[in-house]
């Protein structure tokens, strides 16, 4: 994967990954067109599109699309799956999470991401064991806040 | 100096903002605060300040004064500060920067910590955003750890290497060693980024690849267990066990067997099951079958397999999702030129496919139609394509049309239907056919020689309708210009003749000239069409107002032409009706493939190429004035030669060879001439469409010992009847009947007595020769 982004029906960027080096500028601007690209499909048309030189997968979860470019060789399918799965993962960790959730929480989003993928792979295929890690991580640090300082 | 607020605050407060001036306001505020506080060197806040930073990075505003400040929370011993200062850093740092490799020693430190999440933590970030000489500096520890039993670390140190292997591949043997066991492992975190590593490997050596090719056999065997075990809560999803492991098996099996029989041997057992028993039902297996038939199809894989995948690939074709349709396409694509025939059986529902809503889809069926197209199914393709390209979007006019072209040319059935497809195209998409199918249309219309009244009337009705696409009207112009004659005249074989009056050819030609919507390149066609019509109608006076009109034009190549073809009329009006008589048969140009001498009703006329651009009717008028100083006294017809780029000595085998196997017309050939060793035969055919022109080919050859060079062979003929010479093969005739020159001439009526002149140059002296032919078979000229 080379990155993946999220962001509402407004267009508002809500989380950005990229795995591959890319100056502020270049982010910026290939955020603001793929966006544009994106949020100009029709509902009924198929996750996947061919854009610049990258493959696009993409999925709307409520208020929220799910954007990932994937290589040539990726499979998109399995990208759909690996998407579903962080909305999951997000789902329980929040308890039935909403747009408001990353808004508010991005911080923890990106943590969940990062134990789930890793330089664009994923590095963990059980639920579970990923959330597991979150938790502990959590508690590590509450345990350094002291008094509690962050949030 | 109050505690900076907290970030969830600034969120709810920058939400707050009505405007977005208002929004920058407060950004700019925080941000003021912000940098007093880190000015400060404020240890406690930082962690919170950096946070809130991010979340403006994220909202679009500057935050590269953070850089710095990511590091220090990265050396930091608190956990939150290091979370954060990492996120950080992935997020602000840019490789290309210097600032990035102050974190390295940290991350150093970091890899060998205590704490398996801040190890964590150090790994992700390297496997992210790692530079090259970060992952130079880092790359022991990662292999260190790719070594260790604790299977968290295991997983991201296999993932990390991948990176680095990316960014320096020539690390890649470093990591060698630690792969041995990376499969006996249990954990599927560990086995799923195991597989990427070797993954990453195998693809970028063949040394690698040889090596891990031994590998197939567990990996079959876990795949195996994937499929086989029971329901295991922890990896399910929709029934199915761990797919993203299946995936990835799959495709690491796709590489290894990949031109390798005995792997792909091993593998055949596998893939045959997991292409059966996977369920369908939902896209998690659809995700699994899709990969197993990219496998099948990339590997040795035997007959009945290959036929499985296929027929999988079919069934996705009907299936309701469309990314599901999406993705048979496009390996459909893959493959139709490996299995065509297996593919052609999903034809129907590929060409369904054509009528979906979805952009992607669309795309993909139409480049899989063309690659289907064949002699069999070229009518029933043809009609839905060309369905298609009347309602498709115009970003996929250009390719189909040009797509159809194509295929008409390889497969037209007959010349009506070509002719017909043509001008289907034309009418629907001529603003979008690209600016090479003029010229190769017209071609294409010259060699349908018993289409030409059809064509043009065709392509006349096509003007009145509309004259807004400009390939459409240069072509038909340049049909007008030729065949308007057949226009009005009525005839038409093929369909009802219309009624037709000079004037009203005239006048839509006319129009095209000052339409708006005519290009200079269109306007060129049309004022040469015009000029051709002057042979061919009578309402010649009519055609030299309006040429004349013209050179006075702004625009400079129709002046020009204005120009000479008012020259034509007023002191060369003698030359006029052979300047601007039928074009031959035009020959294809080599772009299209090997250079062909068209056949067209048993005629093999040899023809000069014909340049692309319209065709060149006006002849520099000094050549004509050299012949006929040279021939001046005689009451003779100039011979007008047409200047045409001669053809490589090659072409000239390739007409005798031709030549020399037919024998149409019934005329026999004849010796013109017979002289100190130089010898002039003359061959005939009939033209076509005109009978009465006859088609003489001249062979010179040369008995003597030494070559004639400088050759040049001339005809004039008495004013009864025309003649056209056309260029010769060659200037030189060989010695000792070597080879010979041959050369084609085009006369009206043949008779009797006929005046040659022949000069050349042998053994260093020139010779000149005038020689009366007269020994015309009695067929020649009936």
């Amino acid at each position: 994967m080379q990155f993946m982004l999220l962001f509402s029906r407004q267009g508002k960027l809500r989380l950005q990954k990229w795995y591959v080096p890319l100056s502020d500028k270049e982010r910026k601007k290939i955020s603001r067109d793929l966006v544009q690209t994106i949020l100009a499909r029709k509902p009924k048309m198929c996750s996947f599109l061919e854009w610049r030189d990258l493959k696009i997968v993409y999925k709307r979860y409520a208020s929220l699309y799910f954007c990932c470019a994937v290589e040539d060789q990726d499979n998109e399918l399995i990208t759909l799956e690996i998407i579903h799965r962080y909305v999951e993962l997000l789902d329980k960790y929040f308890g039935s999470v909403c747009e408001l959730d990353i808004i508010f929480n991005f911080e923890k989003a990106y943590f969940i991401l990062d134990e789930f993928l890793l330089g664009g792979e994923a590095q963990e295929t059980s639920k579970k064991n990923v959330l597991k890690a979150i938790e502990q991580a959590d508690l590590l640090q509450e345990v350094s806040q002291t008094p509690k300082i962050f949030t | 100096m109050p505690a900076p607020i907290r970030l969830r605050e600034l969120i709810r407060t920058i939400r707050t903002a009505r405007t977005q001036a208002e929004e920058r306001e407060m950004i700019q505020k925080e941000c003021a605060a912000i940098r007093s506080s880190f000015r400060e060197e404020d240890n406690t806040y930082r962690c919170r300040n950096v946070a809130k930073l991010l979340y403006m990075h994220m909202l679009g505003y500057p935050a590269h004064f953070g850089q710095l400040e990511c590091l220090k929370l990265i050396a930091s011993q608190k956990f939150t500060d290091k979370r954060i200062g990492y996120l950080g850093a992935m997020l602000l740092l840019d490789e290309r920067q210097d600032v990035h490799l102050l974190m390295t020693n940290c991350i150093k430190n970091d890899l060998n910590h205590s704490t398996q999440y801040v190890q964590g933590l150090a790994l992700c970030t390297l496997g992210c955003m790692g530079s090259s000489e970060m992952c130079r500096d880092l790359a022991g520890e990662v292999e260190k750890l790719l070594k260790t039993s604790n299977s968290y670390l295991r997983k991201k140190a296999a993932l990390c290497a991948v990176h680095v292997i990316r960014k320096v591949p020539e690390l890649m043997e470093m990591f060698l060693p630690a792969t041995k066991n990376l499969l006996s492992e249990k954990n599927h975190g560990v086995l799923h980024t195991s597989v990427v590593l070797l993954t990453e490997m195998c693809e970028r050596s063949p040394d690698m690849l040889a090596h891990f090719r031994k590998l197939v056999p567990q990996l079959v065997r876990i795949l195996k267990n994937l499929i086989m075990s029971g329901y295991s809560p922890e990896h399910d999803v929709s029934g199915i066990s761990d797919p993203f492991l299946q995936v990835r098996i799959l495709r690491l099996l796709r590489i290894l067997g990949k031109s390798d029989d005995d792997s792909s041997e091993a593998m055949n057992d596998i893939l045959a099951q997991v292409a059966t028993n996977t369920e369908t039902s939902k896209n998690v297996g659809n995700a699994i079958l899709y990969e197993t038939v990219l496998t099948i199809m990339d590997i040795k894989s035997e007959s009945g397999l290959r036929v499985l995948a296929i027929n999988i690939l079919g069934r996705f074709l009907l299936n309701n999702d469309k990314n599901i349709r999406y993705v048979a396409l496009t390996s459909l694509l893959k493959t139709v030129q490996t299995d065509h025939n297996a593919v052609q059986r999903h034809r129907s529902t590929i060409v369904d496919c054509l009528k979906d809503l979805d952009v992607s889809i669309k795309r993909r069926a139409m480049e899989l139609s063309f690659a289907l197209v064949n002699g069999n199914n070229i009518r029933g393709m043809m009609k839905e394509l060309l369905y298609f390209l009347d309602s498709c979007d115009p970003e996929f006019k250009a390719d189909c049309a040009s797509g159809v072209f194509l295929a008409a040319e390889k497969y037209a059935p007959s010349k009506r239907w070509h002719i017909d497809t043509i001008m289907r195209v034309l009418t629907t998409a001529g603003s979008y056919v690209r600016d090479d199918s003029v010229p190769n249309l017209i071609q294409l219309i010259t060699n349908s020689v018993e289409m030409h009244a059809y064509t043009v009337q065709r392509l006349y009705k096509a003007l009145l309708d509309d004259i807004s696409q400009q390939p459409l009207v240069q072509v038909a112009s340049w049909c007008i210009g030729e065949y308007g004659d057949l226009l009005v005249s009525g005839q038409c074989e093929e369909e009802e003749p219309i009624q037709v009056t000079e004037d009203e050819v005239l006048d839509v030609l006319e129009g095209l000239l000052v339409s708006n919507l005519s290009t200079p390149v269109t306007r060129g066609y049309a004022l040469t069409a015009i000029m051709k019509l002057s042979t061919r109608f009578s309402s010649v006076n009519r055609i030299k107002k309006v040429v004349s009109i013209y050179g006075s034009s702004i625009d400079v190549e129709l002046q020009q032409r204005a120009v000479e073809y008012n020259a034509l009329f007023k002191k060369y009006d003698h030359m006029r009706p052979a300047l601007l008589e039928r074009m031959p048969i035009m020959e294809k140009t080599a772009t299209n493939g090997p250079t062909e001498i068209v056949q067209t009703n048993g005629e093999t006329e040899p023809s000069a190429v014909e340049p692309k651009h319209p065709p060149p009717v006006t002849q520099p008028a000094n050549q004509a004035n050299d012949l006929l100083d040279l021939l001046g006294g005689n009451d003779v017809v100039p011979v007008i030669q047409t200047t045409m780029p001669t053809k490589p000595a090659s072409a000239g085998g390739e007409l005798l060879d031709l030549l020399g196997d037919l024998s149409l017309s019934g005329i026999p050939p004849m010796t013109a001439y017979n002289k100190n060793g130089l010898k002039i035969d003359f061959t005939f055919e009939r033209a076509n469409p005109n009978p009465n022109i006859a088609v003489i080919t001249i062979h010179a050859s040369n008995s003597t010992e030494a070559e004639m060079t400088d050759f040049v062979f001339q005809a004039a003929v008495p004013k009864t009847f025309q003649l056209q010479l056309l260029s010769p093969s060659s200037n030189v005739v060989p010695a000792l009947n070597q080879g010979t020159v041959t050369q084609v001439i085009r006369v009206l009526n043949p008779q009797k007595v006929s005046l040659s002149m022949l000069t050349y140059t042998h053994k260093g002296s020139p010779v000149q020769d005038l020689a009366e032919v007269n020994n015309f078979p009695p067929q020649s000229w009936q």
